[in-house]
């Protein structure tokens, strides 16, 4: 297809939707781009079917954005075809960047999940048995759905990426920006992490910052927090210090911690230990008792300081037997 | 060949690495599985270090500071001591033994103390067996 236009596909995978809405977030600046690119294929707003871009040559399309983690084959299948067909592709979000929300999934297994969902569970019906297999076959013919994998995979696990936008969603301010640098050929270095910041979000949160001493945690729920004074110091879990800014400090602007969606700040490994380092250094007490106490106040650390990093953290995966 | 379990040592520099350094000089026995690693102070152990450590292949990591009350920049060690509980609450999440990680508080004097808990760490891993990190790497990009 020979054309000038920009040739756009944007895909879904392991996702909520919110990262698709998060394009449409951009208002009318969407239309700026329909109009300059063609968008062939986005499965939330557009026509455009796997076999469309199937039969594609390689590298015909200037731009793919991948949001979703790969937790399927079919999640697979459609990030290697995009691999191919696109010259550029940018794991857009927090769950194509480091696995996401569905990365959580990594710290139990496949069998308990589908046990959860299919067999064990108050809404299903008692000897339920059936859970969904890859192949069935009826009337002589073989069905098949797409293979649900082990565990949760980032993007970059499975194609070679050459962006990655964070954030759950990434800040429409940001897209916009991103896209405008794409279409000009302002680019950063492959690999590089572009729409953020390199400073932490503490950097940009307007709460005012003193020492922190942490005496008791409060689930948010809990507290009425001071709408000036860093929340962290108020005893509520704040990722902020272990997170990346470039959001626009949009949760702690308006009294909800920050959860860490925009990922490590650079040079990081593993946000969740990050978090952890901080956060329980600055308990306020030297006795271990108190201690266990005050961090009783933290049920299921680990998925708060991974909630979106499970599946790039260096473990990755829960190794339980 | 028996397997003998690998663990990493983080000791400060103050008293803990000398208190393993005495443990040699009086030429104690003691299993030598445990492979030290000095740090200023077990208040610069950063979690990082101990996940990076099972990742690339440690079965155990072993983390020795001053006595509470003796660190040499007076709260190093009490930062350790808040983190311990949460790192092994959060190492159990994601299935490791939390006999793998240990911290103990071993002073310059206490060269016997450093041998008995490197032989009773390495005792308690070689009955624990290697550690299930490695094994689920090596297979876990093939078996999706």
């Amino acid at each position: 297809m020979a054309t000038d236009k920009l040739q756009i596909a944007l895909y879904w995978g392991a996702a909520c939707g919110g990262c698709d809405v998060s394009v449409l977030d951009t208002n009318e600046f969407i239309l700026d781009v329909a109009a300059a690119a063609d968008i062939r294929m986005w499965p939330i707003a557009v026509d455009g079917k796997y076999s469309d871009v199937e039969a594609m040559e390689d590298g015909e399309l200037d731009l793919a954005f991948y949001n979703g983690a790969v937790r399927n084959s079919e999640n697979e299948h459609i990030a290697q075809l995009l691999r191919r067909k696109s010259k550029t592709v940018v794991a857009y979000g927090s769950c194509a960047y480091m696995g996401g929300i569905p990365g959580l999934a990594n710290l139990t297994n496949r069998d308990k999940i589908l046990d959860t969902a299919y067999v064990h569970n108050a809404s299903i019906e008692t000897g339920n048995r059936v859970v969904p297999q890859p192949e069935t076959r009826v009337d002589g013919k073989v069905l098949e759905i797409p293979r649900f994998y082990r565990r949760v995979y980032r993007l970059d696990n499975v194609i070679d990426v050459d962006y990655y936008l964070p954030g759950c969603p990434p800040d429409a301010g940001q897209v916009k920006a991103v896209i405008l640098a794409i279409v000009k050929g302002e680019l950063p270095p492959k690999g590089s992490v572009v729409g953020a910041s390199d400073v932490a979000l503490c950097e940009d949160c307007p709460r005012t910052r003193g020492e922190k001493k942490i005496s008791r945690f409060y689930r948010p729920w809990e507290i009425l927090a001071d709408p000036d004074k860093c929340l962290l110091e108020q005893g509520i879990l704040c990722a902020g210090v272990a997170t990346r800014s470039g959001c626009g400090v949009r949760c702690p602007k308006s009294g909800i911690p920050c959860r860490g969606c925009y990922g490590p700040l650079p040079g990081v490994v593993d946000q969740g230990a990050k978090l952890l380092s901080a956060v329980s250094s600055v308990i306020d007490s030297k006795d271990p008792d108190e201690v266990d106490r005050i961090l009783e106040g933290l049920p299921d650390f680990t998925s708060i300081a991974y909630r979106y990093s499970v599946a790039s953290s260096l473990l990755q995966r829960s190794y339980q037997q | 060949m028996s397997y003998e379990p690998k663990i990493v040592g983080f000791l400060c520099n103050w008293c803990s690495y000398t208190g393993a350094d005495l443990a040699g000089t009086s030429r104690i026995h003691y299993a030598p599985n445990v492979r030290i690693i000095r740090v200023m102070c077990c208040g610069r152990m950063d979690p990082t270090f101990v996940i990076k450590a099972l990742h690339d292949g440690a079965d155990g990591v072993l983390i020795c500071g001053c006595h509470p009350g003796d660190c040499h920049y007076s709260e190093g060690n009490y930062k350790m001591m808040r983190r311990y509980p949460l790192l092994k609450k959060m190492l159990a999440d994601y299935g490791i033994d939390e006999a793998r990680v240990r911290l103990e508080w071993v002073s310059a004097s206490e060269g016997q103390r450093f041998a008995d808990l490197a032989s009773d760490m390495a005792q308690r891993l070689r009955e624990l067996g290697p550690s299930p990190v490695q094994v689920a790497q090596a297979t876990d990009m093939a078996e999706r």
